[in-house]
């Protein structure tokens, strides 16, 4: 692989840009691999990227029903952040955040980290004491997050209306400096180019149909569309459609799939300096690098893979961004469009061994997972790789729901779904 | 935004005055105190989260607040039938469900664009 650099840039501006290779390649799949990773998103693509890096396993294929990074790693609103209540969660969501800060240099491809803050608004005394638990709980974590005053939350981010008059009355916000966004495409393609690069075969438009075990019960390979693939291991990274993969291993999971929506404006010139999220009033937006509003709308209230929501739930949230951003009042709304969220009883992931010997689970991420995906992945390719989970993913396994040791992140998300 | 035909009401309504309410046709255990974690697990947290046809209990809350059960398909969002409370599962098994090919999403639209 020829590396990205200024020089490159050069070197192609002089010949035309006729140099340039094809970012990974699309490989015949062999008869076996050592890991198959199900699910070509930002999580599975790291995973194989970090187990050919740090495990040096290189016998890996990542199989993906339709186009990579098509999935929620393409459809949602960017943000990273890392201010969770519990120490488990801090744990693997500040894990990710470490590894946000050279992910750019490391893969040496740029998905433009950009930490420009995540301001959370509190509209009450209730918001006001559930954020100062959270800042303090994030403080003895070693987590950034600061209380503000609500003219320093106007300072932060001018467009905000914090009169006294406003529909949201605003009287104070928690800010995470060290959060931000990210361009969730070159996650997915910097991963791809970097674990294509280690050796990694990645396959698109591969569905698997089933898993087959061996006759004591561990995985033997999957069954796709073009065939049967054997391996040793198989990771299952699917979002969504879970609980349908898993059913193929018999294993029931404790996954509701329901549509999430997104949205954006058209682009105008840069005017949205951070992340703002407001939990009570339901709404989160930020400005792309590209000048468009990105806005994340709610979960619908019914089960769905149809990648599609009802449009009251966009307006709902769009009522809320144009009560405390009233400059935004005019905008044009330019795309919408939903993803299938995978949703557990706690609201925190799943990366874990299964029941089956061999098979590995990565989900659950809910309505919140691409902030955690190079850490997601990085302690995911170490359960593959080890067959134990690493100590910062060991209590998010799937017996918890057996033993009642849950991780309640339900009633501290930023945004309630 | 979806129509729901409640079968109390006898009438199609919006979306806005129903709430889902979990999976339908579940017995819930007489005998809580006595279940092992297992089966406790298997009733409280574990869920079936079909692709496909689905039963699922809905609730006209801003109608006639009353419980029914619905048929869908979590495919294409489409009720096939909804019925009161209390009555068996009704046979829908001549029904083809929908799947990514039947079902016109704005990707596979997209897709197949020339």
């Amino acid at each position: 692989m020829r590396k990205y650099s200024v020089f490159a840039v050069a070197r192609e501006a002089m010949r035309g840009h006729r140099g340039w290779e094809a970012q990974w390649t699309s490989p015949e799949p062999r008869k076996e691999y050592d890991v198959i990773i199900i699910g070509a998103g930002g999580h599975g693509l790291g995973t194989a990227y970090y187990l050919a890096k740090e495990h040096g396993i290189t016998n890996i294929a990542v199989l993906e029903k339709g186009w990579l990074g098509g999935g929620n790693t393409g459809r949602n609103t960017t943000i990273i952040r890392s201010n969770y209540l519990y120490d488990e969660s801090a744990g693997i969501y500040d894990h990710a955040l470490k590894l946000w800060d050279d992910l750019s240099q490391d893969l040496n491809y740029n998905v433009m980290y950009s930490a420009r803050g995540v301001m959370m608004l509190s509209h009450n005394i209730h918001d006001q004491q559930v954020f100062k638990r959270h800042i303090h709980a994030n403080r003895l974590n070693g987590i950034d997050n600061e209380w503000l005053t609500p003219e320093q939350a106007k300072e932060f981010c001018p467009p905000l209306d914090i009169s006294r008059t406003a529909r949201y009355p605003i009287n104070g916000a928690a800010l995470q400096r060290r959060g931000g966004t990210a361009r969730h495409d070159a996650v997915a393609w910097g991963y791809a180019r970097a674990a294509a690069d280690r050796g990694v075969h990645i396959i698109q438009n591969c569905e698997v149909t089933g898993l087959r075990r061996h006759a004591n019960g561990a995985i033997a390979g999957v069954e796709t569309n073009r065939g049967y693939i054997g391996a040793k291991k198989v990771g299952v990274v699917a979002a969504g459609h879970t609980s349908v993969l898993m059913e193929m291993a018999e294993v029931r999971m404790p996954l509701v799939s329901y549509p999430l929506q997104a949205l954006v404006s058209e682009p105008v010139k840069p005017i949205f300096p951070c992340v703002v999220m407001s939990n009570t009033v339901h709404a989160y937006i930020s400005q792309s690098d590209k000048g468009e509003l990105v806005i994340g709308a709610g979960t619908d209230q019914y089960s769905s893979y149809s990648q599609t929501g009802g449009l009251q739930i966009i307006t709902h949230t769009l009522d809320a961004i144009c009560e405390l951003f009233p400059i935004f009042r005019r905008m044009k709304m330019m795309r919408s469009w939903g993803g299938i969220v995978d949703v557990t009883p706690d609201r925190s992931p799943i990366l874990a061994k299964t029941p089956v010997p061999g098979l590995y689970v990565n989900c659950g991420w809910g309505t919140g997972g691409f902030k955690a995906t190079p850490g997601s992945a990085n302690v995911f390719a170490h359960t593959i790789a080890n067959d134990a989970p690493h100590k910062i993913n060991a209590p998010f396994t799937l017996e918890r729901f057996r033993s009642g040791r849950l991780i309640d992140e339900a009633a501290a998300a930023a945004v309630a779904h | 935004m979806l129509l729901i035909y409640c079968p109390y009401c006898e009438e199609e309504r919006s979306e806005l005055e129903f709430r889902q309410a979990g999976d339908a046709h579940i017995a819930r255990p007489t005998n809580m105190t006595e279940m092992t974690d297992e089966e406790f697990e298997a009733f409280f947290f574990l869920r079936d989260n079909v692709k496909g046809l689905t039963y699922e209990r809905w609730r006209h809350l801003n109608g006639c607040g009353r419980f029914f059960n619905a048929a869908r398909d979590t495919v294409s969002d489409k009720f096939v039938t909804t019925y009161k409370a209390g009555l068996p599962k009704p046979d829908i098994s001549a029904l083809r469900p929908a799947t990514e090919a039947t079902v016109e999403t704005y990707e596979a639209t997209e897709s197949n664009a020339k």
